[in-house]
C-alpha cells in the first residue's frame, strides 16, 4: 500500500512536468502581443516596447522561458500579471470559490445521482426507472448554458428564490443554484451509471446467496449490491472532480461567479501567459490528487484489485 | 462447541415419520417475451430429517427452480407459482409472509450453490461473509460474529482458519470456496439443506472430498439434505433416494442402490447408460439421443417420446401417472414409482 502511494507520487512527476510543458508551449504559440497589447490602439515607440520584453524576459527563446518559469515554480512563485500582480494572489483569491462550488456540485452529483441511480435499477423497467432515463437523457442533451439560463429564469425570476446571479461568491446559499447547473450533467451520468451497474449486479450470485442467507432487504441492498455496484461510479466521480474544477468556466460565466473559471476566462482574453499557466498548473494537481484518492478507493471498494 | 443437543429455537419435535419438507403438486412457470415457459409440472417429493434425497436431471429440467422455489429465492417475476403447496415442519411456506420466509431461510433451511467464486460476495471478506450469519439471525457482535467464523471455517477443515478468515473469496482454492459456502450453510444448523450442484465446479479429487464433508457433517447434525445434480457418480455414496426430474416432472423416484441396479424409466436408463466406465474403453459413449425438450413447447403426452426408445402411440398422446413399482411377481417395491406407461417392459424387459 505504501509503495504503491509511493510510485503513484513518483509517476505524477513526469505528468506534471508533460502537462506544464504543454499549457507553456501552448500559451508561447497564442497569437498576440501581451506587451504590445498594453497600449491598445496607441502608437509605440518600438525601443521601449524592446526594452519591456527584456525586463520580463521575453526576448528569450521560449525554452529558456519555460526552464526559468519552472525553476520560480518549484519556489512557490508563480509570477506576475502584466498588472503586476502576483499570479499566486489571483489564484489563492479564486481558488477557494471554485473549490466551494465543485464540491457542492459534487455533493448534489453523489447525493442525488447515485440515489436516484439505485432506486430507477432497483425498479427497473416501472416508470420510475423510465422517468429517470428521460429526465438524464434531457439533461445530457440540454448545453449547460441552456440550462443555467432555464434555472435563471424559474428561479431566480419567476419564483424569486435567489438572485439571478452571484453577490458575493464565497456565500455557500448563492452557490447552491450555479452547483446545480455545473452539477447536472455529471448528475445524469452518475444516476444512469449507477442505475446500469445495480441492474447488472442485483442477478449476480452473491446477491441470490446474500437473500438465501435471509439478509433483510436494506442489508441486501447496503451491504452487498451496493458496494460492488460503486465500483464504475467512482472512477467517473474521480475523473469528474477534476473536470468539474476546470468545467466552470461557463457556469460561472452564466452566474458571474468570481472563480478559477471567470479569472481563466480574463487571463485568455488578455493574453496573461503567467497567470493561464499557473491556474492549469493548479488544476493539474488537483486532477492528479483526485485520480491518486480514486485508485486509493478501488482497492478499499473491490479487493480484487491488486497494488501490484 | 454446540452440539445438536443444545440446538436453539428448532421448534417443536417432529412426529416419527412426518417429512422435513414435503413439496406437493408444485408448478412454476416463467412469463418470456416468447410465451410462458412450463419449467415445474407437478413435482411431489419429500425429505425426513437426516435423509439424503437427490434429484437427478439435465439442464432445464426444474430441479433448480423447484430448490429456488423451496428457498424463496426464484426471481419473481418473471418466475410464478401457479399451483401446489411447500410443507416445512407441516406448514406451507408458499402461505407465509415475506417475513416468515425470510427468517426460515439461512436459519432452518440453508443453500449451497454450485459456484462458489460467484456466490460468495467478491468484496466482503469470508469472515465477514460467515459472521454476517450470526450477526443478522442472532444478533451476534462483530467480534463474537468473528469468532464464530472461525470456529465454522475450523469445522469444515480450512488449514488455519485464524489466519485466514480476513481473506476474500478470490485467494481461496475452489475447493476452500466451497467448503466456505458449506460453513455458510451449517452456520445456524439448519434442519435442511439444499445444495444445488456443489460440486459441479470442482475438480474431480476435491470434488470427493467435499462431498464426503458434506455428508459426513449432515449426519453429525441430523440434518435433511438435498442434492441437486446432474451427476450419477456424486449420487451413488451419499443419497438414500433420488428422484429423477425431466422437463419439470418427476420421472422415477427410488431408493439409490435400486435406481442404479434395475431402472423403471428409459430416460434413467439412458442416463446410466451414458456414464463413461473405464471396462468399455474404447467403444462410444453411449448418448441418448436428441435434445432436452423447449420448455416453451413440451411435446404431448410424455415429455420424453421423441428420445425415447420404446415410445408407442400412448406416449405420444397421453402423459404418463406416477405409477408405484412391482416386482415380476406384482409385489409393491417400496418408494419406488415410474411415470413411464411401459414401466414393466422397462424395468423386467
Amino acid at each position: 500500500m505504501g509503495r504503491f502511494v509511493i510510485r503513484r507520487l513518483l509517476q505524477m512527476i513526469p505528468v506534471f512536468l508533460g502537462t506544464t510543458f504543454l499549457i507553456f508551449f501552448m500559451v508561447h504559440m497564442l497569437p498576440g502581443d501581451p506587451v504590445r497589447a498594453m497600449w491598445g490602439d496607441k502608437a509605440v515607440d518600438p525601443a521601449q516596447l524592446a526594452s519591456i520584453r527584456h525586463n520580463l524576459g521575453l526576448d528569450k527563446p521560449w525554452y529558456e522561458q519555460y526552464l526559468t518559469y519552472m525553476g520560480h515554480l518549484f519556489q512557490g512563485d508563480f509570477g506576475t500579471t502584466m498588472g503586476n500582480r502576483k499570479v499566486l494572489d489571483v489564484i489563492t483569491e479564486a481558488l477557494p470559490v471554485t473549490v466551494r462550488l465543485a464540491l457542492l456540485a459534487f455533493v448534489f452529483e453523489i447525493v442525488l445521482g447515485v440515489t436516484i441511480g439505485l432506486f430507477a435499477g432497483l425498479r427497473r423497467g416501472k416508470s420510475f426507472d423510465k422517468g429517470t432515463l428521460i429526465l438524464t437523457l434531457l439533461l445530457i442533451s440540454i448545453p449547460v448554458p441552456v440550462l443555467g439560463f432555464i434555472f435563471q429564469t424559474v428561479f431566480a425570476t419567476q419564483l424569486r428564490w435567489v438572485t439571478p446571479t452571484v453577490q458575493d461568491s464565497m456565500n455557500i446559499g448563492q452557490l447552491v443554484l450555479p452547483a446545480l447547473v455545473l452539477g447536472s450533467l455529471s448528475l445524469a451520468y452518475v444516476a444512469r451509471l449507477t442505475r446500469t451497474s445495480i441492474v447488472e449486479n442485483i442477478r449476480a450470485d452473491y446477491i441470490r446467496t446474500a437473500v438465501a442467507k435471509g439478509l433483510p432487504r436494506r442489508k441486501v441492498i447496503g451491504t452487498h449490491l451496493l458496494r460492488n455496484s460503486m465500483i464504475p461510479v467512482v472512477t467517473f466521480l474521480g475523473t469528474d472532480l477534476g473536470a468539474l474544477m476546470g468545467g466552470a468556466i461557463v457556469t460561472e460565466g452564466i452566474f458571474n461567479v468570481k472563480g478559477v473559471g471567470n479569472a481563466l476566462y480574463h487571463a485568455i482574453n488578455l493574453n496573461e501567459g503567467a497567470t493561464i499557466s499557473g491556474f492549469v498548473v493548479v488544476l493539474v494537481l488537483v486532477y492528479l490528487a483526485a485520480s491518486l484518492i480514486v485508485d486509493l478507493l478501488y482497492a478499499v471498494l473491490d479487493p480484487r484489485i491488486r497494488y501490484a | 462447541m454446540t452440539t445438536v443437543t443444545e440446538k436453539a429455537d428448532s421448534g417443536e419435535r417432529l412426529a416419527p415419520g412426518t417429512p422435513l419438507l414435503e413439496v406437493r403438486d408444485l408448478h412454476v412457470e416463467f412469463v418470456t417475451r416468447d410465451g410462458i415457459a412450463k419449467a415445474v409440472n407437478g413435482v411431489n417429493y419429500s425429505v425426513a430429517a437426516g435423509e439424503t434425497l437427490a434429484v437427478l436431471g439435465e439442464s432445464g429440467s426444474g430441479k433448480s427452480v423447484t430448490a429456488q422455489t423451496i428457498m424463496g429465492i426464484l426471481d419473481m417475476p418473471p418466475g410464478r407459482v401457479t399451483s401446489g403447496e411447500i410443507l416445512f415442519r407441516g406448514q406451507d411456506m408458499l402461505k407465509m409472509s415475506n417475513e416468515e420466509r425470510r427468517k426460515i431461510r439461512g436459519r432452518k433451511i440453508a443453500m449451497i450453490f454450485q459456484d462458489a467464486l460467484s456466490s460468495l460476495n467478491p468484496v466482503l471478506s469470508v469472515g465477514y461473509q460467515l459472521g454476517e450469519m450470526f450477526r443478522v439471525h442472532q444478533g451476534a457482535s462483530r467480534k463474537e460474529a468473528k469468532a464464530k467464523a472461525i470456529e465454522l471455517m475450523d469445522r469444515v477443515r480450512i488449514p488455519a482458519a485464524a489466519q485466514r478468515v480476513n481473506d476474500y473469496p478470490h485467494q481461496f482454492s475452489g475447493g476452500m470456496r466451497q467448503r466456505i459456502m458449506i460453513a455458510m450453510a451449517l452456520a445456524l444448523e439448519p434442519d435442511l439443506i439444499i445444495a444445488d450442484e456443489p460440486t459441479t465446479a470442482l475438480d474431480v479429487t476435491v470434488q470427493a472430498q467435499v462431498m464426503d464433508l458434506l455428508a459426513e457433517l449432515q449426519a453429525e447434525y441430523n440434518m435433511g439434505l438435498i442434492l441437486i445434480t446432474h451427476d450419477l457418480g456424486v449420487v451413488a455414496d451419499v443419497a438414500d433416494k433420488i428422484a429423477v426430474m425431466y422437463a419439470g416432472r418427476i420421472v422415477e423416484t427410488a431408493p439409490v442402490h435400486e435406481l442404479y441396479a434395475s431402472p423403471a424409466h428409459p430416460y434413467t436408463k439412458g442416463l446410466l447408460r451414458s456414464i463413461p466406465r473405464l471396462d468399455q474403453k474404447g467403444q462410444d459413449l453411449y448418448a441418448i439421443k436428441g435434445l432436452p425438450p423447449n420448455l416453451l413447447k413440451v411435446p404431448a403426452g410424455c415429455a420424453f417420446n421423441p428420445r425415447c426408445d420404446i415410445a408407442t402411440d400412448l406416449c405420444r398422446t397421453e402423459i404418463p401417472a406416477l405409477h408405484q413399482v412391482a416386482d415380476k411377481d406384482g409385489a409393491e417395491l417400496a418408494g419406488r414409482r415410474s411415470a413411464c406407461h411401459l414401466w414393466k417392459e422397462t424395468l423386467h424387459g
